[in-house]
């Protein structure tokens, strides 16, 4: 008894060396978003295309899709984009949200790199973004057909990642929808 | 020379004091402080380790002005942190909400304390009992002799 007392402080001490080593691997930019499983914030905001009319919340429902905040001073974005492309070409539907950022570089950016998106929304201010607790870019949420969020990953998509782990989320929104 | 490393000190330590700046114009100082209790309440998102007033970060900025914005709308200080926790998280308190979840969080500095205290009694209570006791009541006959022999072999040799 006295013995396993005098162990006490030793097993305590060996105790929060396991915890604040595991602590050394946590990531800490993976943040639980608070979106997943509320419906997508209501906007009004207007397409990158000129000509174009206002895109709303309302546009989104009907398919499951993926919303893909992006901009052109996003050095990341430049790195995901043909990733993008290459997964619209496959038939997935992925709108962007243009964060952030100077309407005719975008323009530009679309014309040069190509247009994977479905819709082409505008943010400039930043307030889909704020709505959507956007605190960088890339950041991609998966939005199932009837407009909620169930989804979202920061980062980079890239083909493993994609391969990996989100393509089967998607899938399972692409099922789902099916009646 | 002493004086001058005097200055170069002192300016390396005001580095720290450095802090966003921004302009805005506020109806009144209540107004003003609760813009700056705000906004040393909340984390920024980006950079984990600064609240948004010490931010430089652009997410940080835009995180300010909303505040501000909804200072200027008359919203409590409740409203305007529940505004940002629906958005980013809990994530964004620095003093997190009471819930099942963080409730180790909030006790467990307490716990510790109790717990040592209790232990520290213990032990000064034992300790204090072996004394009064007084430790020669435990042992057998043939020890009590050899203490005593062993008393007075040291009285002899001082």
């Amino acid at each position: 008894m006295k013995r396993a007392l005098l162990m006490l402080p030793l097993a305590l001490f060996l105790l929060m060396l396991v915890f604040l080593f595991r602590g050394l691997y946590l990531d800490n930019e993976d943040l639980p978003s608070a979106l997943v499983g509320k419906r997508f914030p209501a906007f009004t905001l207007p397409s990158v295309e000129a000509g174009q009319p206002p895109v709303t919340e309302q546009d989104l429902l009907g398919q499951p899709s993926l919303v893909n905040v992006w901009a052109t001073w996003c050095v990341a974005c430049w790195v995901e984009h043909p990733v993008l492309n290459k997964l619209a070409a496959e038939g997935v539907v992925i709108h962007g949200v243009n964060y952030k950022d100077d309407t005719e570089a975008a323009r530009k950016w679309l014309r040069d790199l190509h247009d994977p998106y479905d819709l082409n929304i505008s943010d400039p201010e930043g307030l889909l973004g704020l709505d959507l607790g956007v605190y960088g870019a890339p950041e991609t949420f998966f939005v199932d057909a009837n407009g909620v969020i169930r989804y979202k990953f920061i980062g980079v998509i890239d083909e493993r990642t994609w391969e990996n782990d989100l393509a089967a989320r998607y899938q399972a929104l692409v099922d789902e929808a099916q009646p | 020379m002493k004086r001058l490393l005097l200055v170069c000190c002192l300016m390396i330590a005001s580095l720290g004091a450095m802090a966003a700046i921004d302009t805005y114009e506020f109806d009144s100082e209540e107004q003003r402080a609760r813009f700056y209790y705000l906004s040393s309440e909340l984390r920024c998102p980006k950079c984990q380790n600064q609240n948004i007033a010490d931010s430089n970060s652009p997410i940080a900025n835009d995180l300010r002005r909303e505040i501000y914005r909804m200072l200027q709308e008359d919203r409590s200080n409740e409203q305007i942190v529940d505004f940002m926790v629906e958005r980013y998280g809990e994530f964004v308190r620095y003093r997190p909400a009471l819930t099942a979840q963080t409730a180790i969080l909030w006790f467990a500095p307490a716990a510790f304390l109790l717990a040592g205290l209790f232990a520290l009694v213990f032990m000064l209570r034992r300790r204090q009992k072996v004394y009064r006791d007084g430790a020669a009541e435990h042992l057998s006959p043939e020890e009590q002799q050899r203490l005593k022999s062993l008393l007075e072999k040291k009285d002899r040799n001082d």
